[in-house]
């Protein structure tokens, strides 16, 4: 069970509030038309799939009903950080495994 | 290989059953294999087997991280069925149904096969509708079927709540008498004797780490017990398989995510049949030994920890009570989570792969045991000929570039 964050109504709350969305971060082509079939094919359907840390979008359906990113880690679920939508994580896969000052971004992160 | 019988156990009651053969050998890996089978569980071993017995293809290793059946393949609610909507998909799972109505006298090992029905549910206009539709494709493609009643539900199966107060009150179901359950470790354990007595190598505790290329094929695997070397490898590895195709360097369209089940104390016989409903999201059946078998829905979220969130076990168990209101206070004795990889049309990948000699056969999510024998039958004329069986031939990955996909989410649902 998570306790989540949520960056909008700035309050934990219970994972059964929220629903998850998938992958986080990702762009529609600006130009269907232009887009072969490829990279179309890799926009619907071809997903990161980490085992790790992971950025994915959430939804607090029964809250304030505002999409947010969550950065979590898909071997021991933890939550890294939350944060809004247009903005970028603090939390990486780079970042966790240099170590580099992963932790104090996460509690600002969760925080901000 | 020392064969089963009523004899061979009349015989081995005089020595106290002291002197059975064991299962398997423990063998040592070799420098080189013809083949290696990347993943132990029932879709692996079910391959090698039938590469050693149909293709005369012997010089086979299995190679798996963990022990033998310990993936998806145990962790299953067992349901065996074959009525998807698709012809692809259909062709594929009947495919399986007909091995599965042999596979015990094939093996020599007792699967426990039963095929007490499967009744899928509807509780709505729409439900009854997707079910004619679906029922009527699974006759013309000679799959059994038949749209069923309330009242027949009734006979077959009573414990069932079919009366007009019920919350989601059921208006019919598919039938489908030639589905049902089958032992899942069994079945692993009935493909890897069966493939080991004719030569193949299963390798436990061995975990693949990465592929060994040269210009564009693979020749072989790095394992944490060295590198065996491989003319074909095929990767049979369920929720691990976005792992290993990023260890050969490409993509696939998977994500991993939790999926539950749990089992109640064993009960006297209640249940007939497997009951399956889409709509209030819930799945049962009573194996033999009494215990009521629950499955539930996958975790939204993806997951590698072999766990999913307790709010789904609850839900699913709202579920089983709404159907079943007799069951409301039967205790829960365990409950376990595994990792189902699942693509964009809840079909499995038979493929090629952009790394010659290197095939993967994954995607199968939340149900893919009922195909175990067929899946593995493919594959091991695919990996025999170098070329994909016309049955596996619809199920590449290029579908999700070239947009045939083969949408089974109706009949896949919460369905397994
Ligand atoms: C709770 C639950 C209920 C289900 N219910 C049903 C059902 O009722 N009916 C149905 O048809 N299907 C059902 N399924 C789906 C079904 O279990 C799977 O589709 C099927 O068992 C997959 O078999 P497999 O052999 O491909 O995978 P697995 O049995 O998971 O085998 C893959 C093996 O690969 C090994 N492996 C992974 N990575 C490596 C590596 N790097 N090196 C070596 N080995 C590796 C793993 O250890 C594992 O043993 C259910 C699944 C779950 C989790
Ligand atoms: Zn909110």
């Amino acid at each position: 069970m998570f306790y989540i964050y949520c960056p909008y109504c700035a309050e934990y709350r219970e994972e059964e509030e929220f629903h998850p969305k998938g992958q986080a971060h990702i762009a529609r082509p600006l130009d269907p038309m232009a887009t072969s079939d490829d990279a179309w094919g890799d926009y619907l359907f071809f997903r990161d799939n980490p085992r790790g840390v992971h950025h994915e979008l959430w939804v607090h359906a029964v809250g304030c009903r505002k999409f947010f990113n969550v950065t979590r880690d898909t071997r021991t679920y933890a939550i890294l950080e939350t944060y809004r939508i247009g903005e970028q994580p603090s939390v990486t896969a780079d970042s966790v495994s240099t170590g580099s000052a992963a932790s104090t971004a996460t509690l600002t992160g969760v925080q901000a | 290989m020392q064969r089963y019988s009523g004899f061979s156990l009349v015989k081995h009651a005089l020595s106290h059953h002291e002197n059975w053969q064991r299962h398997w050998r423990n063998p040592a890996p070799k420098k080189e294999y013809d083949v290696v089978i990347v993943g132990g569980g029932g879709h692996g071993l079910a391959t090698a087997y039938y590469l050693a017995k149909e293709h005369g293809i012997t010089n086979v290793a299995v190679i798996e991280k963990g022990w033998l059946g310990g993936g998806n393949t145990a962790r299953n609610t067992t349901i065996v069925r074959s009525n998807y909507l698709w012809d692809e998909a259909a062709a594929l799972y009947e495919h399986a149904m007909k091995l599965w109505e042999g596979l015990s006298q094939d093996l020599n090992y007792n699967v426990m096969f039963s095929q007490r029905g499967v009744l899928n549910l509807g509780h709505t206009l729409q439900d009854m509708r997707d079910i004619q539709r679906r029922v009527n494709a699974n006759r013309l493609n000679g799959i059994d079927g038949e749209v069923v009643t309330p009242e027949r539900i009734k006979e077959i199966e009573p414990a069932l709540d079919v009366s007009a107060r019920a919350r989601y009150p059921i208006l019919g179901a598919s039938w489908q008498p030639r589905g049902g359950v089958a032992r899942h470790d069994a079945v692993a354990w009935g493909f890897a004797r069966g493939a080991d007595a004719l030569g193949v190598d299963l390798l436990q505790q061995t975990e693949v780490t990465g592929f060994k290329m040269l210009d564009g094929k693979v020749v072989g695997v790095h394992t944490n017990r060295g590198d065996i070397g491989a003319k074909t490898v095929g990767c049979v590895t369920a929720g691990n398989s976005g792992t290993l195709a990023k260890m050969a360097g490409f993509q696939l369209p998977l994500e991993s995510h939790p999926l539950q089940a749990l089992v109640s104390e064993p009960l006297k016989p209640i249940l007939n049949t497997v009951t399956m409903s889409n709509h209030v999201h819930g799945y049962i059946s009573q194996s033999d030994k009494g215990d009521l078998v629950i499955g539930a829905g996958i975790d939204g979220y993806l997951g590698y920890g072999q766990r999913g969130s307790f709010s789904i076990v609850e839900h699913t168990l709202q579920a089983i009570v709404e159907m079943f209101p007799v069951f409301s206070r039967v205790r829960m004795n365990r409950q376990w989570g595994g990792i189902v990889d699942t693509t964009p049309d809840a079909c499995p990948i038979i493929s090629r792969t952009p790394v010659r000699g290197l095939y993967f056969n994954c995607g199968w999510g939340t149900g893919g045991f009922k195909a175990t024998p067929g899946s593995g039958n493919v594959f091991a004329w695919s990996l025999a000929h170098g070329q994909m069986h016309p049955i596996a031939a619809p199920f590449s990955i290029d579908r999700f570039r070239t947009g045939a996909l083969i949408d089974e989410h109706g009949a896949a649902g919460v369905a397994h």
